[in-house]
């Protein structure tokens, strides 16, 4: 078990042919990830790293069967490609493109809601269930399987928290990068509830980030629904007031949004709140020994 | 990306959002020249800077004559403005506005931002025009009015007569008028892939008119692409030239004053490195995100704009290698230490793909102030300790 994806989820890439696309595309198969083919428009009827390429997404899904794409078109072509897909069925669309228009994610994410498809991303490493299935840019050799479930806003945080939860001798059941734009698909909320329903996952580590109230919506959700242990780091308590450091959420002003009324609200709701992210796999070393 | 107050009206103008009239000066006698244009009786000097909180800092004059124009533009062009948001060095003020005099019965607050929560723009107003809007929410949360616009329907009626009934506006007319101006708001900030638009004050006039005495704007950064127009508006001098400079080479770099120079890869991770290099009792020089390709060139900038501040007695380095292998990173640190003199210790912690082989890179290379490091706990401890002059 695990969630959202498994090794038998097939998936299709949108922007196959591109230089990222290819890249990666090539890493996730080799990872042992179902892809089933691509999409480039005008390019419909090739082979690229060996599967099929369609023009529309449409034309993918009705061959293959596919339920989740994987973005990487250009910034600005992200918000038609993500509505291609929402419009041809598919269930999951992980977005991994940098620097997409924030009005054009608002427009976007609404849409694919509307169509009953779920979304992660953008700006995002993607997801993973180790040792099966690999959407996005993660480097797959880190995620040793095992009973923890991992959401991060960050993506080189989400790598330095499993690498740490294997040190310690345990392992990754999924791991989500939901990234850090002010737009973004699944967050805590959605996926907390899942990770809580999964018969393999035993602990939960969630990292965030200054910025929005997504950790604080997460802690209240944490305190009435999740029984699992959950450990939290919320990166940016040195950060200074009014600086965007990266991530276009990752920014502080007023009172609204800072790591310590995150780390505060997260405490009261019965997380283990680590200060430094160098503690992550002791803690949860911690919670499991408890259990 | 921030605009001036004085394009910011320019383009209130462009979707007929009433302002006073004003004309830019970069001289004293532009200012008065600009001053005998409008007419008069009465004009405001006004400093152009990225910030708030302008008049309290002595940046905002009223000018009851051309002397005092004259005056007022002398003691503000060239001024260093300290105000809330410019942090202590404050910034030169190297353009004023001159702007006519209003007729001021009323002082409101109004504007349209994103609310990340319902993932949907919001205008927010208030009647408390003129003041701290952070300190109104904080004292009178009542006081503030949010009206969420669903950006599928777009800005309606009913979503204007919620903001006139909550500001207590009953003059048909009035009402009439603060909706078109509401309306006209909004459009400007979807068309323009605005972030923030926000006017304080926005007033009255004795003739019941609403003119926006104020405008701040920001733009999504990925949306300027689309926008030339508004890229043109760029002000580098507002910017920080280090930041500036990062920046075209791919690095994301932010100036803190800690002694602890940090270079890592991932703005989440480089925040994680500051909060643990701060929990383990240091202070971080820096934010900097070298992002997905560290390469021997990247690497390189990144020291010489790091040493460029003279508080930095020890570096960071912070890499988790996923995508990008380990030992290149080691090769490209060494490269790098070639072509910039690095006269401080270097605490080098690389993690991820082919981690162990760097560990050997570094290990036989052998350079006396290239110090690896095993883990972040280790890598900051380090650090720590180097800055102290104890490593």
């Amino acid at each position: 078990m695990s969630i959202l994806v498994n090794k038998d989820t097939k998936v299709i890439v949108q922007g196959f042919t591109g230089k990222e696309g290819t890249f990666h595309a090539e890493q996730c198969i080799d990872y042992g990830t179902n892809i089933v083919g691509g999409v480039t428009p005008n390019k419909g009827g090739e082979i690229h790293l060996g599967k099929p390429v369609f023009n529309t997404v449409k034309d993918a899904v009705d061959a293959t069967g596919a339920t989740v794409s994987m973005v990487f078109v250009p910034p600005a072509f992200v918000a038609d490609a993500v509505m291609e897909a929402a419009d041809a069925g598919i269930e999951l669309a992980v977005i991994i493109t940098e620097g997409a228009p924030v009005k054009d994610m608002m427009f976007a994410k609404q849409y694919a809601t509307k169509h009953n498809m779920k979304t992660i991303g953008p700006n995002c490493p993607g997801i993973i269930t180790a040792e099966e299935c690999k959407i996005g840019i993660m480097p797959g050799m880190i995620f040793k399987k095992g009973n923890v479930g991992l959401i991060s806003k960050s993506g080189t945080l989400t790598y330095e928290g499993a690498n740490q939860v294997v040190k310690e001798g345990f392992g990754i059941s999924t791991a989500v990068g939901i990234g850090g734009d002010p737009i973004i698909g699944l967050s805590y909320k959605q996926i907390l509830p899942m990770f809580e329903a999964d018969p393999e996952t035993e602990a939960i580590v969630m990292i965030g980030e200054i910025g929005g109230d997504l950790e604080i919506q997460a802690a209240k959700l944490i305190k009435e629904q999740i029984t699992k242990p959950v450990v939290a780091f919320i990166a940016g308590q040195t950060a200074p007031k009014g600086k965007r450091m990266g991530h276009a959420g990752a920014i502080i002003s007023g009172s609204a949004g800072t790591a310590k009324e995150k780390m505060e609200a997260l405490e009261a709701a019965g997380v283990k709140v680590v200060v430094s992210p160098a503690e992550i796999g002791k803690a949860v070393a911690e919670v499991l020994a408890k259990k | 990306m921030n605009i001036h107050e004085y394009q910011a009206k320019e383009i209130f103008a462009e979707y007929g959002v009433p302002t006073p009239k004003g004309k830019i000066a970069n001289s004293v006698e532009e200012a008065v020249e600009n001053a005998k244009e409008l007419g008069g009786p009465v004009w405001v000097v006004k400093a152009q800077i990225h910030a708030g909180g302008r008049g309290l800092g002595g940046g905002v004059k009223l000018a009851k004559s051309l002397d005092e124009v004259k005056q007022y533009a002398q003691e503000i062009l060239g001024m260093t403005l300290v105000t809330h948001q410019t942090g202590s060095e404050g910034k030169l003020v190297q353009k004023v506005y001159i702007e006519d005099g209003a007729d001021i019965k009323d002082e409101l607050y109004l504007s349209v931002v994103l609310d990340r929560a319902q993932e949907m723009p919001i205008i927010m107003a208030s009647t408390e025009g003129g003041m701290d809007i952070e300190t109104v929410a904080e004292k009178t949360p009542e006081k503030i009015i949010k009206v969420t616009i669903d950006p599928s329907i777009g800005f309606q009626g009913f979503h204007g007569r919620e903001l006139v009934f909550g500001l207590g506006i009953t003059d048909k007319n009035e009402q009439r008028k603060m909706i078109d101006f509401a309306s006209k708001l909004y459009k400007l900030y979807m068309d323009k892939d605005a972030e923030m638009i926000e006017i304080n004050p926005l007033v009255k006039t004795g003739s019941g008119d609403f003119i926006a005495l104020d405008g701040k704007m920001g733009f999504d950064d990925s949306a300027l692409g689309r926008h030339p127009e508004l890229e043109a508006m760029r002000d580098i001098s507002e910017e920080d030239p280090d930041e500036r400079e990062a920046a075209q080479y791919g690095l994301s770099y932010i100036a803190l004053d800690g002694e602890i120079g940090c270079m890592v890869n991932g703005a989440g991770l480089a925040m994680g490195t500051m909060d643990t290099i701060n929990y383990m009792g240091g202070t971080p020089a820096n934010f900097l995100d070298v992002g997905g390709s560290a390469n021997a060139e990247t690497v390189a900038k990144g020291f010489e704009i790091i040493l460029k501040n003279p508080n930095v007695k020890a570096i960071f380095v912070n890499i988790f290698g996923g995508i990008v292998r380990c030992d290149r990173i080691a090769n490209g640190i060494l490269e790098a230490t070639k072509l910039v003199d690095v006269h401080v210790p270097v605490i080098v912690r690389l993690d991820g793909t082919n981690a162990p082989e760097a560990a050997e890179i570094l290990k036989n290379a052998n350079i006396a102030n290239v110090i690896p490091a095993t883990d972040l706990a280790d890598g900051a401890a380090k650090a720590v300790a180097a800055a102290k002059g104890e490593l």
